[in-house]
């Protein structure tokens, strides 16, 4: 029985608000409570640390997630184009746990009950909260790709767009691909998870034939009708160094697969590949779905940007690729650590009885490498509009790289080191 | 008349950035914006290549910030990131990691 003792939770909280007022940190860590925070990716392990860091251990944070240690999204291309290893993308859970006393229970919740601000477990028990963070992120909507919708199908015909045993799947039926050999990879229409993750993938994998199977093919069947970031930089990168290896289809929208000849259904046309590689449409994640919470469209967590915290259910605070973005913000990792301070930030005011901040500011940076040295990025930056209640991007700043580099390639891999640590050190 | 120095005073205090100094955790907020490339606090992974900007001179930050701005400094990205921050914020962010141990 996993069930929470929040008389104990009341006590540390208790203890460790004294020690605050020990420290001589008046106004602040006055806030106290218990918080669920659900998944631990870019956006939940951000949110646990920060809330523990800015109360100073006043308040309680438990993580729930349903994987024993975190391996991450980005990079994870890297690690699909043979140049990095699931090692170096994997970083243990123990520093959220060790240095910020955050509670982690290995585990998926099956339903939350708003009303009650309990959630229950998928291995018994239930976990009550003051407040609730929900980072699920996606899950895929395989009825949009019918003959997928099963497990048998989905070990061979692959997404890769989680990482962890799907990434190293991929890179396995790369390595057995005959060299003449054609991978073909499916984008889904606008908005999905890391909007230039698919041209990365398809730069990296094309180095890789070019090293080792160069009369192999890369094609990109885009459900959108045109290359949906940092176009030119790409389209360069495939004139430039991947001339007879990538060729793009935009406009191709992938709307079923026939598993056993490895062959995408298009509306008008079918695409053979020796490695076919499908990206779903996606969706928030089933927590969000579950817990009648507002979407957009069926599909995104509608929230309230002063605080990340849905608009139809009070007490449950949404982050990273589960919910509709606010206009021009992409689904990415660093977006999600963002939102993850923003909402530590507002729940603390909240459980202090004070509003959220009036004035957030979030940002955004997403490198991609174009080979195993050379990377591009796109930047921007997005101030709260009290007019239209959303986060906007701030109009003249922000872009992407002027040419693809090495230096930047160097900074992507520190970014990713700066990243994990902020999310889990 | 002793209400005109004080009216001019608040218009001052505005000016200065009094409005948004209010919230006790706006600087503290704005600079974790940052953290995720130059670390929590601005305290950077070392030997990860990108700078840390815990304890370093406000004065010093700021002149970075502003050269990143104009061009006079070169950078991949900063320069772009930079524009995207009010000066009352740019100040705030450099106050308080300037004072990160």
């Amino acid at each position: 029985m996993m069930l929470m003792k929040r008389r104990d939770f009341l006590k540390a909280g208790a203890a460790a608000g004294a020690l605050a007022a020990l420290y001589g940190c008046a106004g602040m860590g006055k806030a106290s409570g218990h918080v669920v925070v659900v998944g631990g990716g870019y956006g939940g392990a951000t949110a646990a640390k920060y809330l523990r860091m800015w109360s100073q251990g006043g308040v309680q944070v438990t993580l729930v997630e349903r994987n024993p240690t975190f391996v991450s999204c980005p990079m994870s291309n890297l690690v699909v184009g043979g140049t990095r290893s699931m090692e170096e993308i994997t970083v243990s859970y123990d520093g959220l746990k060790n240095t910020w006393g955050v509670r982690i229970i290995q585990d998926d919740v099956l339903a939350v009950d708003p009303a009650k601000r309990s959630l229950r477990l998928a291995k018994g028990g239930e976990l009550s909260y003051d407040r609730l963070v929900l980072s699920p992120g996606i899950e895929f909507m395989w009825d949009e790709i019918p003959s997928l919708d099963n497990a048998a199908a989905q070990s061979i015909i692959l997404h890769a767009w989680k990482a962890g045993p799907q990434t190293v799947a991929l890179r396995k039926q790369l390595e057995e691909m005959k060299n003449g050999g054609v991978y073909a990879l499916s984008i889904p229409k606008a908005p999905y998870r890391c909007p230039p993750g698919p041209y990365e993938r398809a730069c990296l994998v094309a180095n890789y034939f070019k090293q080792k199977k160069p009369k192999s093919k890369v094609i990109i069947l885009d459900a959108n009708e045109d290359v949906v970031s940092k176009k030119g930089l790409f389209t360069k990168a495939w004139t430039d160094l991947y001339k007879d290896i990538v060729e793009y289809r935009p406009n191709s929208e992938v709307k079923d697969v026939d598993v056993a000849s490895k062959t995408a259904i298009l509306e008008f046309d079918k695409f053979k590949a020796d490695v076919l590689n499908v990206v779903p449409p996606h969706r928030a994640g089933d927590v969000a779905t579950r817990s009648g919470i507002k979407l957009i469209n069926d599909r995104w967590v509608d929230i309230d940007w002063l605080s990340m915290e849905s608009t139809s259910t009070p007490g449950v605070h949404v982050l990273g690729d589960a919910i509709f973005p606010a206009p021009t913000m992409p689904k990415s990792g660093h977006m999600a650590n963002q939102h993850g301070k923003l909402a530590a930030a507002a729940i603390l005011n909240l459980l202090s009885g004070d509003r959220p901040s009036p004035t957030p500011v979030l940002m955004n940076t997403c490198y991609s490498f174009v080979d195993a040295k050379n990377a591009i990025h796109v930047a921007s930056v997005h101030q709260y509009d009290p007019a239209t209640k959303v986060v906007q991007p701030v109009q003249g700043a922000g872009g992407v790289s002027a040419a693809r580099n090495e230096i930047e390639g160097k900074v992507a891999l520190g970014w990713a080191r700066n990243i994990w640590a902020d999310m889990l050190t | 008349m002793k209400l005109l120095p004080t009216v001019a005073g608040l218009g001052l205090l505005a000016a200065t950035g009094f409005t948004q100094a209010a919230d006790p955790n706006l600087a503290r907020n704005l600079a974790a914006t940052c953290a995720n490339c130059h670390g929590t606090n601005g305290k950077a992974v070392p030997g990860a290549g990108l700078d840390a900007l815990n304890g370093i001179d406000k004065a010093k930050t700021l002149q970075k910030l502003a050269d990143f701005r104009s061009g006079a400094k070169p950078a991949s990205i900063m320069h772009q990131i930079v524009k995207g921050y009010t000066d009352e914020q740019l100040d705030l962010i450099a106050t308080y990691l300037a004072a990160q141990k």
